[in-house]
């Protein structure tokens, strides 16, 4: 373990609770965790452990009920609604199982989306997702519609979006959970690459042990808590 | 600044992504938008009532004419006038004269029943005994076929207005008055005033068929200028043989159409507010499906970083635009279809028939606009608090 990287993610002490009417639903409990720098970390666990919680929570895209998350110096658990959309907007990029792009948008206008947060010219967006599509190998499918491309495709659309804020953190819920062997690989293949090339910190909820391999580390999610290790 | 041109371009986006997808709903959003129209449609053509009554009390109006009643008399049905008192209001002065003397009408004014074309019942319809005067104070009175009656004889003349609302007013024929039947000699316009809707005959003829001796009503006069008013009206209200009350003619006919204009506003109004209701409705319901269609594409949108507030602001305008589609619609329909439709009413104040031209103005076309823009917001502002409100990650799960 390379001890000299700086910690990008520290979440220290969380609980998350949802209330479900009366109900209340303890996901997680007093969670600890610290993604360093430039780690490509795959989280596992059983359906319902609080996986997609757990990112959303890194993400800022919920806040926990208990306890702080600390991103890149920021403890993002503090911002309010409006400081924590635009930090989103600057530091994190998602990728989602279902791909969700815009079905009234072209590839490249779907990649250029994040771009109109940022105030850059409308000549510098064009030129920074057409070097987004480029990295996924999209460039000739950028004027098509999502529609018209296929899961693979989609979600290379999907991921280019995510990196063209050129983002310090990638958060992926299940990418491949709705592909193929083979366009699943070719996705791994990618955030791989981006992890190992353009130093990108990647945090991967996954169900796959093929997918999680691919990965610098493994935590699996089991009642709340994460370890190094799968319950049986 | 470049925070708020961010924000302003982020309302863009998700507008124009709202234009985009709204082919794939045009179900839904048609049924709002026709349903504003109608509804704007309602409220412009009963407005445009109101408006064509009170257009056409109006037009006749002139600035120096002056209506003398009976004091505590609202109406010229209400009122009472002998000879002499007809005579002294006559000579009071201040009055426009001619070679034949000042130019006053003393006047009565019966109501006989005919039938209406529209639907072959009797209506109410104005018979009023005047002098030869009477065509010098109406604005724009002219024989447009015919002759003027002749004075001392049962002869009629009759309004422009009257003859296309009710049946048989052809000059030439004739029509029962007191049992007997009394000649169309000629027909009459004024200007499109109320005395269109109007008979006229002789007031000494009159008087003996519906035994009224030596009475009258009302006394219509030209004033020299409508300055000569408070001079003419100190001499009457000051005569001790006299009690009367002279008014000028543009506020007797303001208080006359008064009661009809308000009541059939007020009618309109809540017919159209009441429709509303259901045009409200159907845009909220169009702007929820709108939205829940929209549901995941609305929460990538905030989970990329996109503000609430463009959200909310980008429904609002997907609904007014929307409102405004069916406003112009629903006002463009009723000025084709109303504007310038002639019919009658019964006129309160006389309890005869008034023929008036329902009028469409631009003021009545944007108050229609604005009724649906104000559909429209309503309609939006509910689901668009609703999509805000949601937080990113609940919104994200429910996809
Ligand atoms: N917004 C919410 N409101 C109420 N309950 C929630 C909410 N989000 C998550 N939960 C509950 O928290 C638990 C964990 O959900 P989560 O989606 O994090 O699980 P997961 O590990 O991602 O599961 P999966 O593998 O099926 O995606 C579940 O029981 C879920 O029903
Ligand atoms: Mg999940």
């Amino acid at each position: 373990m390379n001890v000299s990287k700086k910690e990008l993610v520290t979440i220290h002490n969380v609980d998350k609770i949802f209330k479900r009417g009366s109900e209340e639903i303890h996901v997680l409990g007093g969670l600890d965790l610290q993604i360093p720098e430039g780690e490509f970390l795959a989280l596992m666990g059983p359906s319902g452990s609080g996986k997609s919680t757990l990112l959303n929570l890194i993400g800022g895209l919920d806040r926990p009920s208990q306890g702080s998350v600390i991103v890149g110096g920021e403890p993002i658990d503090k911002l309010s609604e409006r400081k924590l959309a635009s930090w989103r907007a600057r530091h994190v990029g998602l990728v989602f199982q279902f791909y969700n792009l815009m079905p009234v948008l072209t590839a490249q206008k779907n990649v250029e989306l994040p771009l109109l947060l940022t105030g850059l010219s409308r000549s510098e967006r064009r030129k920074r997702s057409a070097i987004a599509l480029d990295i996924v190998g999209l460039s000739h499918r950028k004027g098509h519609y999502p529609r018209t491309l296929s899961g693979g495709e989609q979600q290379r659309v999907g991921i280019a979006r995510a990196i063209v804020t050129d983002p310090t953190l990638l958060l992926c819920d299940e990418p491949t959970g709705d592909l193929d062997r083979k366009s699943g690989d070719e996705i791994l293949d990618l955030l791989q690459a981006l992890n190992k090339e353009q130093g990108k910190t990647i945090v991967m909820v996954t169900h796959d042990i093929h997918a999680a391999a691919r990965a610098s580390r493994t935590l699996y999610l089991n009642k709340g808590k994460l370890s190094t290790e799968a319950e049986e | 600044m470049n925070r708020l041109l961010n924000w302003f371009s982020q309302i863009v986006s998700i507008t124009l992504f709202n234009v985009r997808s709204l082919p794939q709903r045009i179900g839904s959003s048609l049924t709002a938008v026709l349903g504003i129209a109608g509804v704007v449609a309602v409220l412009v053509g009963v407005l445009s009532i109101a408006q064509g009554i009170l257009r056409t009390m109006e037009r006749s109006v002139s600035p120096d004419n002056v209506v003398v009643l009976r004091s505590g008399a609202t109406y010229e049905m209400m009122s009472g006038l002998s000879g002499d008192d007809a005579r002294f209001i006559s000579e009071g002065p201040g009055l426009a004269r001619d070679e034949s003397g000042p130019l006053a009408s003393p006047e009565l004014f019966v109501v006989i029943n005919l039938p209406m074309r529209s639907t072959g019942s009797d209506a109410n319809v104005p018979l009023r005994g005047v002098s030869l005067i009477a065509p010098d104070l109406r604005s724009g009175f002219r024989i447009v076929e015919g002759r003027m009656f002749e004075p001392g004889l049962n002869e009629l003349i009759v309004g422009v207005g009257s003859q296309r609302e009710i049946v048989g007013l052809e000059v030439g024929s004739t029509i029962t008055v007191a049992q007997e039947e009394w000649p169309i000699v000629g027909a009459f316009e004024a200007g499109g005033g109320l005395a269109e809707s109007e008979i006229w005959v002789d007031a000494a003829v009159l008087q003996p068929a519906y035994r009224r001796g030596n009475s009258y009503q009302v006394v219509y006069a030209k004033l020299k200028s409508p300055d000569s008013f408070q001079e003419y009206k100190d001499a009457l209200t000051s005569d001790p043989r006299l009690n009367v009350k002279p008014v000028l003619e543009a506020d007797y006919y303001e208080e006359q159409s008064a009661l009809l204009y308000n009541l059939i506003t007020g009618l309109g109004t809540l017919i159209a507010v009441i429709m509303s209701l259901g045009a409200m409705f159907g845009a909220l319901n169009t702007m929820y499906t709108a939205i829940s269609s929209r549901s995941r594409e609305i929460a990538t949108l905030r989970a990329l970083g996109f503000h609430a507030s463009p959200v909310v602001i980008s429904v609002l305008m997907e609904s007014l635009f929307l409102a405004l589609v069916g406003g112009i619609i629903g006002a463009l329909a009723a000025w084709l279809v109303f504007d310038g439709y002639r019919a009658a009413t019964l006129n309160f104040s006389s309890f005869s028939q008034v023929a008036f031209a329902f009028d469409v103005s631009p003021s009545l076309l944007i108050r229609g606009i604005v009724f649906a823009m104000v559909i429209g917001l309503i309609g939006g502002l509910f689901p668009a608090i609703r999509a805000a409100r949601q937080p990113v990650a609940t919104a994200l799960r429910e996809l």
